[in-house]
């Protein structure tokens, strides 16, 4: 249904979208990059190899990791119970799965201050084993799981659905057990649509600003995350070095963005029934 | 009995799927469960494999009741309507997946796989993916792959379903010799009565939830016992009260008030304008309503006392067309009475002329 470009309201169309990319999207970026340059390559070397960007760094990864491995789990575990079985409260629990992405972060962070917080309900319990959750690691952790959640089972309930339960049945009628039903027959099925939901969560697990900034408490060298660096940085009017750690976060998503590409060729190659 | 069902009830929250159902397989045989959909036809095959299991009632396989026994213990092979082969397999790693998962010797399970691909005529296509067969090959490896860790019982699931009318046949008679040769005792589903006449040593006839009646294929179609089968089997036209017709209203019928029937194509004689006709007092007036040619013979649709009924009409006979006012005798009909079915012939004519005279 494509028509090549030639009518007016084709070249308005098709002006107006670039422009407003370059304007809203690759103009921001090149500043990035610019204004992370501007001092010359000795200060922005500087600034990331600082120890706090380090040490930032290094939590932000730590919580996608995690963020990414639980979710991974819990994701396929839900969307494999979600479209296998018949249970009661089964479309409260499909609901319930989206609620990260209906809530705003700002609100998700609040609730775990509540909860594990001074405050918190759970805080006597906490005390008592001597467990800290808000305002270290384990509280970033929790915000970027909570955040994320959605991604794994969203992207991996369609297809399995799509897919139907034939080929699990025929293996269970002739006697395979559940990890090799998993393995052999459920596992192909998903695996590019697996990839793509740990490549998205990634990326938004990596970018999370709201929920963790207020479970963070902004602990320098400690409970500060890439985002909440740039944050920081630019506060005291360091330019340079927020720029700089921020043109890591960029350097990052187009990384993501290109993989997630790559993936989405592959999805619609299998889905095509090209690749065996 | 082989395999046998006692009194199998099944629900489907307020929807009963099986209703009483009981029948049995001799040893060998190949059966057919026939029905139109939504007869539960496919429900009682899950359940013989184990895929559900009956609310009340009992299975029987080789005398020892199954009921608790989780499918891949009971022996069987099933085949599934779109085949569900493993698509991120080879059809060798698809074939020899039963044996692999019961821990069979790599070199005992390869020699097995060969033999069925053999079986199927495709050797040399082991290393293929499904998505690179046809769908008359789909169906071959499904088939060897149900065969490969020796069942005793093969259940197959509308297994020409998802096969274009071209390959069907030759695909039909292909399983039927393969079945025979190996002395298997198969059940299958359909919902197509000429491919259960055509394949099957018994067909079970479903309605319903219920088993409307069980016998050989001729049996079947010869004397069909219920209304429900006259009307399934063969290509019959209802009919509203046979007392209407001619020859059917006397006590020589020996029926009483209005009974509904119906009528097969080959129980009519349609005469040719100016043919004489044999017994003038039974025949009756009827408008053509249209014509189709089908090789052999020319179907005729027509209108017989507000009643549309089928009939064949020979070649070699002068021909006739849509709107033609004709004569016709029916020779003989299937009459309802209290939900069983009874052949009766027209009384003018008595038992000479018999539609079923023959005997298989």
């Amino acid at each position: 249904m494509r028509t090549k470009a030639n009518t007016w309201t084709a070249r308005a169309l098709i002006g107006a979208s670039v422009l407003f990319i370059l304007v809203m999207l690759a103009l921001p970026l090149a500043m990035i990059l610019s204004e992370a340059l501007h001092a010359g390559w000795s200060a922005y070397w500087k600034a990331i190899s600082d120890s706090y960007t380090l040490k930032a760094a290094h939590l932000t990864l730590t919580a996608t990791a995690a963020a990414v491995v639980l979710n991974a789990v819990f994701g396929l575990a839900a969307a494999w119970a979600i479209t296998r079985f018949e249970f009661p409260g089964k479309r409260l629990l499909t609901t319930i799965i989206d609620i990260p992405f209906a809530v705003s972060p700002v609100i998700a962070g609040l609730v775990f201050i509540l909860t594990f917080g001074r405050l918190g309900w759970m805080n006597p319990i906490l005390t008592a084993y001597d467990i800290k959750i808000v305002f270290a690691t384990p509280g970033i952790v929790i915000a970027t799981v909570f955040i994320t959640f959605p991604f794994v089972a969203r992207e991996i309930i369609p297809v399995l659905e799509a897919r139907g339960n034939d080929e699990e049945q025929a293996a269970a009628l002739m006697g395979a057990g559940f990890f090799t039903i998993f393995r052999k027959i459920t596992f192909p099925h998903i695996r590019w649509a697996l990839l793509y939901s740990v490549i998205l969560c990634t990326a938004r697990a990596m970018g999370e600003f709201g929920a963790v900034s207020v479970v963070s408490g902004h602990l320098r060298g400690k409970t500060n995350t890439l985002p909440l660096h740039v944050e920081i940085l630019y506060n005291e009017y360091q330019f340079t070095a927020a720029f700089a750690v921020a043109s890591l976060l960029a350097a990052a998503a187009i990384v993501i963005l290109v993989a997630r590409n790559i993936v989405e060729y592959m999805v619609k190659k299998e889905d095509g029934g090209h690749v065996r | 009995m082989y395999v046998e069902l006692r009194g199998i009830n099944k629900h489907f929250g307020a929807y009963q799927a099986s209703r009483d159902v009981s029948f049995g397989i001799e040893e060998g045989n190949l059966a057919a469960l026939l029905g139109p959909s939504g007869s539960g036809k496919t429900t009682i095959l899950r359940m013989i494999a184990g895929l559900e299991s009956p609310d009340s009632g009992d299975i029987f396989i080789d005398g020892a009741r199954v009921n608790d026994l989780p499918s891949s213990k009971r022996g069987i092979g099933f085949v599934f309507q779109n085949y569900a082969l493993f698509r991120y397999m080879t059809v060798f790693d698809n074939i020899g997946f039963g044996l692999s998962v019961q821990k069979t010797p790599r070199a005992e399970l390869a020699a097995r796989v060969e033999e069925l691909l053999r079986l199927i005529g495709m050797e040399g296509m082991e290393r293929r993916y499904p998505a690179q067969l046809s769908g008359g090959q789909k169906q071959r490896v499904a088939f060897a792959r149900a065969l490969a860790p020796n069942p005793r019982l093969l259940l197959l699931d509308e297994p020409f379903a998802a096969i274009d009318a071209k390959v069907r046949q030759g695909l039909r008679s292909w399983l039927r010799g393969m079945i025979s040769r190996l002395g298997l005792t198969s059940i299958f589903v359909t919902h197509d009565q000429a491919e259960a006449i055509e394949v099957a040593d018994e067909i079970i006839v479903t309605n319903a939830g219920r088993v409307e009646q069980k016998g050989r294929p001729v049996e079947l179609y010869k004397s069909p016992a219920t209304p429900f089968v006259a009307r399934f089997v063969g290509d019959s036209a209802p009919i509203g009260d046979i007392g209407r017709l001619k020859g059917f209203d006397g006590a020589d019928a020996d029926v009483s008030g209005v009974v509904s029937g119906a009528i097969r194509p080959e129980f009519i004689k349609i005469f040719a304008p100016g043919e004489s006709v044999q017994c003038e007092s039974a025949v009756e007036a009827a408008v053509v309503e249209s014509v189709i040619f089908r090789g052999d013979a020319l179907e005729v649709s027509l209108i017989l006392k507000d009643t549309r009924l089928s009939a064949r009409y020979p070649l070699e006979k002068e021909t006739i067309a849509a709107g033609q006012k004709i004569r016709a005798l029916v020779y003989c009909l299937y009459a309802f009475e209290g939900g069983r079915t009874r052949l009766l012939h027209n009384a003018c004519l008595g038992r000479q002329h018999d539609a079923y005279s023959y005997s298989i």
